[in-house]
């Protein structure tokens, strides 16, 4: 493992059954950066941040995370690495029978001995550090999507962890929020001394914040390089990505019989 | 035709296969249980606040149907006995046949559809949002810390809901059959006093409600754990926790009945 990554994924393919989602997919993401990993839906770019988590392990190759093994490591030792990994789950993933502080302050109980005093404050300050401070008593269903969002935010940094993780930390916010997120997203990466991987389609937002991106289609990387390197790429299916065209690689129909052939069919029954 | 019985055939097997497969993962999923039983035990706060959602919140169905059950016992069982001019009897009847059978059976019914249902739905819907995940990747065992309580909760609640069941149906009883209908007050409670046995029939009767408790909630967290994380998958599980609990409640009862009241 090179000194400088605490990252690595090292010739990954990974499947269920018969169907291959990741195909002999290498990437490093350096200590200190935030990285995007993007490309379209079912494309497998969750399925990789569950590998870096260990939720799942590859057929082959093998992921490190500070120089752990991933996919080799027992259960507890999995989750002592977990203890330094935050997670942030598409819609937030809030434990709705307790409040916001609660969520917040629900590792802190679970993994230290800290008493309750001074975990109800280092909660308030990641409350505050996420500008929810007055939503501390609020519960998760009277949360608006892009609070519970940075509730959430505030939950998986409750350690401070190494590495953070973002799975479509963008999806369903307004842009407002999206913002918010966005900034919150490189803001705290700079002030904990992280590492942060974000999984999303959301060119417009993750391009301004990020330091390296990976494009991934149909379990390959096909494209990589700093936001500026992404915008002026020749490469077709990434130029049509970060546009949003209609044409291009990406088809807009779905694959069908010839239209003519469908209509005359039907006519002739 | 030869097609369709083979085809007939392949179908029964994929089933029964599958069945086997899933009556595999529920086992290991029991045994997870027990395994993750004493991180569980020593946070027993957690165990204390499921018996209230499961426990306590069934008191009112449990209380009601109890009360109703024993006075239909009491009309019942009077309009039989005073046939044979043994209606002082009644307590008798009454009490034996809500210690040993109603009791357990139907507050174990009871609380597969009460509590039993809730603890699918919620375990469910943990999953269907992630929270299970989020739970895993904050290093925490959703197992430990949310099925294990919810299971000991279960087992502890439902012999007490049972008790309490067969009490109040006492009671029931005793409403309609002395205060209503005039049996002996005397009678009705010194010959249930007399018959009704400590081991036979009390604690028979708890270890039943506790097999039923421990079925059923295996169950209910089971199909909340496996639940597909969907709408569907969520209320479809639900289902299966009333309609599997309900029929292995009926079927150990029996099994039990068999093996401890046999001869007597």
């Amino acid at each position: 493992m090179s000194k400088g990554n605490l990252v690595e994924v090292d010739n990954v393919t990974f499947g269920y059954e018969q169907k291959t989602v990741l195909r002999q997919i290498s990437l490093s993401v350096p200590k200190g950066h935030v990285v995007a990993i993007m490309g379209l839906s079912g494309c497998g770019k969750t399925t990789l941040l569950r590998l870096i988590g260990g939720s799942v392990k590859p057929k082959k190759g093998e992921v490190r995370v500070a120089g752990h093994v991933v996919n080799k490591l027992s259960a507890d030792e999995l989750y002592l690495l977990r203890r330094k990994m935050g997670v942030l789950f598409q819609f937030g993933a809030l434990f709705t029978d307790i409040s916001a502080l609660e969520n917040v302050a629900f590792q802190m109980r679970e993994h230290t001995e800290l008493p309750d005093a001074l975990i109800r404050d280092l909660a308030i300050m990641k409350l505050n550090a996420v500008g929810l401070r007055g939503a501390s008593h609020l519960m998760p269903s009277e949360l608006s999507g892009g609070m519970a969002r940075r509730v959430a935010l505030a939950r998986s940094i409750a350690l401070d962890p190494m590495l953070m993780l973002y799975d479509e930390p963008f999806a369903g916010l307004d842009p407002i929020a999206l913002g918010v997120i966005g900034r919150l997203i490189r803001h705290l990466n700079d002030t904990l001394g992280a590492t942060s991987i974000i999984v999303t389609h959301d060119v417009v937002e993750v391009l301004g914040i990020v330091d390296y991106v990976y494009f991934m289609s149909e379990g390959v990387i096909i494209a990589q390089g700093t936001p500026d390197e992404i915008r002026a790429s020749e490469d077709s299916f990434v130029h049509q990505f970060v546009y949003g065209e209609t044409h291009g690689p990406v088809a807009f129909h779905y694959p069908a019989t010839d239209l003519r052939e469908d209509i005359f069919a039907e006519a002739a029954t | 035709m030869m097609l369709g019985a083979s085809e007939l055939l392949r179908r029964l097997g994929a089933h029964v296969t599958g069945m086997v497969w899933r009556l595999g993962f529920a086992t290991r999923f029991f045994l997870l249980i027990l395994k993750q039983s004493g991180p569980s035990f020593r946070r027993f706060h957690l165990t204390v606040r499921e018996m209230y959602f499961s426990g306590v919140q069934s008191l009112i169905i449990i209380i009601v149907s109890g009360l109703f059950v024993g006075m239909v016992l009491g009309l019942q069982g009077y309009d039989t006995l005073v046939r044979y001019g043994s209606s002082e009897a009644l307590g008798v009847l009454v009490a034996l046949s809500l210690v040993r059978e109603l009791g357990p059976v139907v507050a174990g019914l009871l609380f597969a559809s009460r509590a039993g249902s809730a603890i699918t739905a919620e375990i469910g819907l943990m999953k269907a949002t992630e929270q299970l995940d989020a739970m895993e990747m904050m290093a925490v065992d959703p197992i430990a810390r949310v099925v294990a309580p919810r299971f000991w909760a279960g087992v502890i609640s439902m012999p007490l809901l049972a008790a309490l069941f067969s009490a109040m149906g006492v009671f029931g009883g005793y409403l309609v059959g002395v205060r209503m209908i005039g049996v002996d007050e005397g009678s009705f409670w010194s010959q249930m006093s007399a018959a009704v046995d400590f081991v036979d029939d009390v604690l028979n009767g708890v270890i039943k409600s506790f097999v039923f408790g421990m079925a059923i909630t295996w169950i209910a967290v089971f199909e909340g754990y496996d639940a597909p994380p969907t709408a569907e998958g969520v209320s479809g599980a639900t289902t299966r926790t009333v309609v599997t609990a309900s029929l292995w409640v009926l079927a150990l009862d029996f099994v039990l009945t068999a093996l401890m009241f046999r001869g007597n």
